[in-house]
C-alpha cells in the first residue's frame, strides 16, 4: 500500500507573524514548522502501516512551498514517513487554494506514476489559513472519494471505515480505497520524534520535484492565477487591559452578566 | 504568575540563548522540549506537592525515545553520545521542566551505566537483560547509593559490608540522599567487600551489588525533605542482613570505586548542563518579565540597571554552555578531560546560582513566590554544588590534576 501525506510548512503560531508587501504571509522570514494539524495526518499514516505490518505499507510526505518547508518534511520523516516529495518553484507563491490543490494533485499523480497511491492523508485544516477545502479540491482534482474530517480511522483490506463527529450526530462512513482522507486533532495525539527516528531520517530520500516536472505551467499557479487576493492585512491589535468587575455586594453575578450580554455572548 | 502560565512563555530557545547544534541535535532538543510541554509543565507543580514523579511519566518517556539516548543498542538504549544526551536536557529546561524533574527522570543515568558497562559477560549480559532493558523501556525505575550517613565526598571510605555466604552477599549498613529511593525496584549499591573505610585502605575494596526492592531487610527507612528538587523523592535506605544473590555483582569484586569513578565525568557534565540549561530557562523568563512588568511608568527593560544585568546572565549562559559542550565534545572524541569536567561544572553552578538569584530579583515579589517558576529554579540549582562532587572537593581533585598541589 502506498500512502501519501501531504503536510505544510506554517509560520510558528507562537512567533511574530509578518506580511509580504502583496500581503500574503511573509513564509521566508519567519521561523517556520510543520502545522501541528497535518502532525495527526502523519501520525494516522504512521498508525495505519503499524497496524497492518504484516503488508508492504509506504509513507511518502508530500510538501508544497518553498525552501524553508522541506522542514515539514523532514520533521514527518524523523516521526517516521519512509520518504519525501518536496515542491518548490518560485511561480507557486501567492497560490490560493486551487492553484495549491492542483500542484499537490499533480504531484500525488507522479508519485503514483511509480507506484499506485492507494491513500492520500491530510490534517482537518493548516493551522495559518484554516481553510480545509485543500483535501476536498485535491480529491475532486484526483477523481477519487473524499472522505474528510475523520476522528477515528479503521481500515481492513482495502476498506476503510471512519468516524466523523458532527455538532448534532456522528457519522461512521464507509469508502473503498483509493481515496481522500483527512484526520481531525481528535484522531489521537502525534508521536515525537525519536533520536533513532531523528538520526534514521538523515538518511531517507526526499524528492525535489518543480513545476515543469509536474507539468503544470506556471501561469496555473501563483498571484497571478489566484481567484482570490488579499486586499487588505492589519496585525491583531495589542491585547487591553480588560475589563474587572469587583464583587464586593453580592451585584458581581449580575454586573458579569450584563457585561457579557452587552457584548452579546449571552 | 503560576508556573503554568510561564510553561507557555516563550522559549530559551527564541527568547534568549541559542542553544543551535547539528540540525538533528535541534530536533531532538526540540522533541525533548514539546513532550516537556505536553507531558510535564502542566503537571509540574502537583508532582511538586506530590514528592515524586509518576510511574507513568517514565513509560511516556521510554516511549518518546527519551530515556534512552546515550544508551548503546545493544543494552536496550536509542543510542547517542554524551553530546546527544545533553540536548535532552536542554530541550527539558526549555519546555519548562525542572532539575528535580531530570534527577528523578533520569535517575537511570546514573544508576545503570556501570551495569551496560560491565555487559560483555555472560553474567553481565544477565543484569542487562534484568535492569538496564527494563528501566530504558520505563518500566523499572533504578538508583544508585553511594552516600552514607557517615560520608558522601569521600567514597572510597564507604562502610557499609557485604560479606560473602555461599552464593550470596550478607549486606549490612545504611545508604543516605538517595535519588528516586523511594520508588525504586533496584538500587545500584556501592558496598564494601573488602579493604577498609580508614583512609588510604578503602579504594580496592568497594564493589557495586543490584540490590532489588523487596529483598527481606532492605527497607525505605525515611522519604527526606528537601530545599528543592521537590519532585524527586530522595530516600534514606536500610540494609539488615539482606542477602544479594552473588549474580547481582556488577563487573569484579574490588572494581566499584574505579566503575563509579568512570561514571564521574559523563555524571559531572549532566550536572553542568542543568546548571547552564536552568539559568537559560531562568534568562529567558525574566528577560520577558522585565519587557513586560511596568514600574514608574515604563518597561522594566528601559532601566540600564536590568537590562545590564540580562546581558551579563546571558553572557555566564553563554559561556558555560560553549565550555561543557566543548569538554562534552572531547569526552565523546576519547580524550580524558576529568579536569575539564570539574572545571565545567564549576563554570555552571556558578552561572545557576548568579543568574537564578538575579532572576528572582527582577521577579521582585513574585520571584519569591511559590509557583514562580523561577523561584523552583532558584531552590533547585543550589544542589548542583554539593552533588556529584562538591565544589571545594572538584577543585582540589583539578589542583591535583592540573599540577597545581605543590
Ligand atoms: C538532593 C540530593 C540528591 C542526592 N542523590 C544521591 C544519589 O542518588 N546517590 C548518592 O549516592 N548520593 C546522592 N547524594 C549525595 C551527594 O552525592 C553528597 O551529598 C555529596 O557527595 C557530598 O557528600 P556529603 O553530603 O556527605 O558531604 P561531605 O562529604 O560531608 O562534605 C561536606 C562539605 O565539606 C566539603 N569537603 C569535603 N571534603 C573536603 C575536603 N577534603 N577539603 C575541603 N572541603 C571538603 C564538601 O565540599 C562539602 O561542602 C544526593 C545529595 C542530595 C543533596
Amino acid at each position: 500500500m502506498n500512502i501519501v501525506v501531504c503536510v505544510k510548512h506554517v509560520p510558528d503560531a507562537t512567533a511574530d507573524r509578518k506580511f509580504e508587501s502583496d500581503n500574503t504571509v511573509d513564509r521566508e522570514g519567519v521561523d517556520g514548522l510543520l502545522s501541528e494539524l497535518d502532525e495527526y495526518a502523519v501520525e494516522q499514516a504512521l498508525q495505519l502501516r503499524e497496524k497492518r505490518s504484516d503488508e508492504e505499507i509506504s509513507v511518502t510526505a508530500l510538501t508544497v512551498g518553498p525552501a524553508k518547508a522541506a522542514d515539514a518534511v523532514r520533521k514527518a520523516l524523523q516521526m517516521g514517513a519512509d520518504k519525501g516529495v518536496h515542491v518548490s518553484d518560485d511561480a507557486i507563491a501567492g497560490s490560493d487554494y486551487l492553484g495549491t490543490s492542483l500542484v499537490l494533485a499533480k504531484a500525488i499523480e507522479k508519485i503514483g506514476s511509480e507506484q499506485k497511491v492507494d491513500l492520500v492523508v491530510f490534517g482537518m485544516a493548516s493551522t495559518d489559513a484554516s481553510g480545509g477545502v485543500v483535501p476536498a479540491m485535491v480529491a475532486e482534482r484526483l477523481g477519487l472519494p473524499q472522505v474528510t474530517l475523520a476522528s477515528v480511522i479503521e481500515s481492513q483490506g482495502d476498506q476503510v471505515r471512519i468516524k466523523r463527529d458532527g455538532d448534532t450526530a456522528t457519522e461512521v462512513i464507509g469508502a473503498t480505497l483509493p481515496i481522500v482522507l483527512s484526520v481531525t486533532d481528535q484522531s489521537g495525539e502525534a508521536r515525537y520524534p525519536s533520536f533513532k527516528g531523528i538520526m534514521a531520517a538523515k538518511k531517507k530520500p526526499v524528492e525535489s520535484y518543480s513545476l515543469s516536472d509536474l507539468g503544470v505551467e506556471a501561469s496555473e499557479v501563483g498571484a497571478e492565477a489566484a481567484y482570490s487576493a488579499v486586499e487588505e492585512a492589519t496585525a491583531r491589535p495589542p491585547r487591553t487591559a480588560g475589563e474587572i468587575v469587583t464583587d464586593e455586594d453580592g451585584s458581581g453575578a449580575t454586573a458579569l452578566a450584563e457585561f457579557l450580554a452587552s457584548k452579546k455572548f449571552i | 504568575m503560576s508556573a503554568s502560565s510561564t510553561a507557555a512563555l516563550p522559549s530559551a530557545l527564541s527568547s534568549g540563548v541559542v542553544f543551535t547544534g547539528t540540525p538533528e541535535r535541534d530536533a531532538l532538543r526540540e522533541a525533548a522540549a514539546a513532550f516537556t510541554r505536553r507531558e510535564v509543565a502542566p503537571h509540574l507543580d502537583a508532582w511538586e506537592d506530590a514528592g515524586a514523579l509518576p510511574r507513568e511519566l517514565h513509560r511516556a518517556a521510554a516511549k518518546a525515545g527519551l530515556i534512552g539516548v546515550g544508551f548503546a543498542e545493544e543494552v536496550g538504549g536509542d543510542g547517542g553520545t554524551l553530546v546527544d544526551s545533553l540536548t535532552v536536557t536542554e530541550g527539558i529546561f526549555d519546555g519548562g521542566g525542572s532539575g528535580g524533574l531530570i534527577a528523578s527522570l533520569f535517575t537511570h543515568g546514573i544508576a545503570l551505566p556501570h551495569i551496560a558497562a560491565a555487559g560483555h559477560t555472560p553474567a553481565g549480559a544477565d543484569l542487562v537483560d534484568r535492569f538496564v532493558r527494563p528501566t530504558l523501556a520505563g518500566e523499572l525505575i533504578g538508583s544508585l547509593a553511594i552516600t552514607e550517613p557517615d560520608g558522601g565526598s569521600d567514597v572510597a571510605s564507604i562502610r557499609t559490608t557485604a560479606v560473602r555466604d555461599g552464593d550470596h552477599y550478607v549486606v549490612n549498613g545504611a545508604k543516605t540522599f538517595i535519588t528516586s529511593g523511594t520508588r525504586a525496584d533496584f538500587v545500584t549499591t556501592a558496598v564494601r567487600t573488602g579493604g577498609s573505610f580508614e583512609p588510604g585502605k578503602g579504594h580496592g575494596g568497594v564493589s557495586l551489588l543490584v540490590v532489588e526492592a523487596g529483598t527481606p531487610g532492605f527497607t525505605v527507612d525515611r522519604k527526606l525533605e528537601k530545599l528543592g528538587w521537590h519532585c524527586s523523592d530522595t530516600a534514606q535506605l536500610s540494609y539488615v542482613d539482606v542477602r544479594v544473590p552473588v549474580a547481582n555483582l556488577v563487573g569484579e569484586e574490588g572494581s566499584g570505586f574505579v566503575q563509579i569513578a568512570q561514571q564521574f565525568v559523563v555524571e559531572r557534565l549532566g550536572l553542568a548542563v542543568q546548571g547552564y540549561a536552568a539559568a537559560a530557562r531562568a534568562l529567558a523568563l525574566a528577560a520577558t518579565y522585565a519587557s513586560e512588568r511596568q514600574t514608574f511608568g515604563k518597561p522594566l527593560a528601559t532601566r540600564q540597571v536590568i537590562r545590564h544585568k540580562l546581558v551579563e546572565m546571558r553572557r555566564q549562559v553563554e559561556v558555560a554552555r560553549t565550555y561543557t559542550h566543548a569538554v562534552a565534545a572531547r569526552h565523546d572524541a576519547g580524550e580524558q578531560v576529568i579536569a575539564e569536567a570539574c572545571l565545567a561544572k564549576e563554570t555552571a553552578v556558578k552561572t545557576a546560582e548568579h543568574v537564578c538569584h538575579e532572576a528572582v530579583q527582577i521577579f521582585g515579589g513574585a520571584g519569591y513566590m511559590r509557583g514562580s517558576e523561577v523561584e523552583r529554579h532558584y531552590r533547585d540549582v543550589r544542589l548542583l554544588g554539593i552533588g556529584g562532587g562538591a565544589n571545594e572537593v572538584l577543585a582540589d581533585l583539578s589542583a591535583r590534576l592540573l599540577g597545581y598541589a605543590g
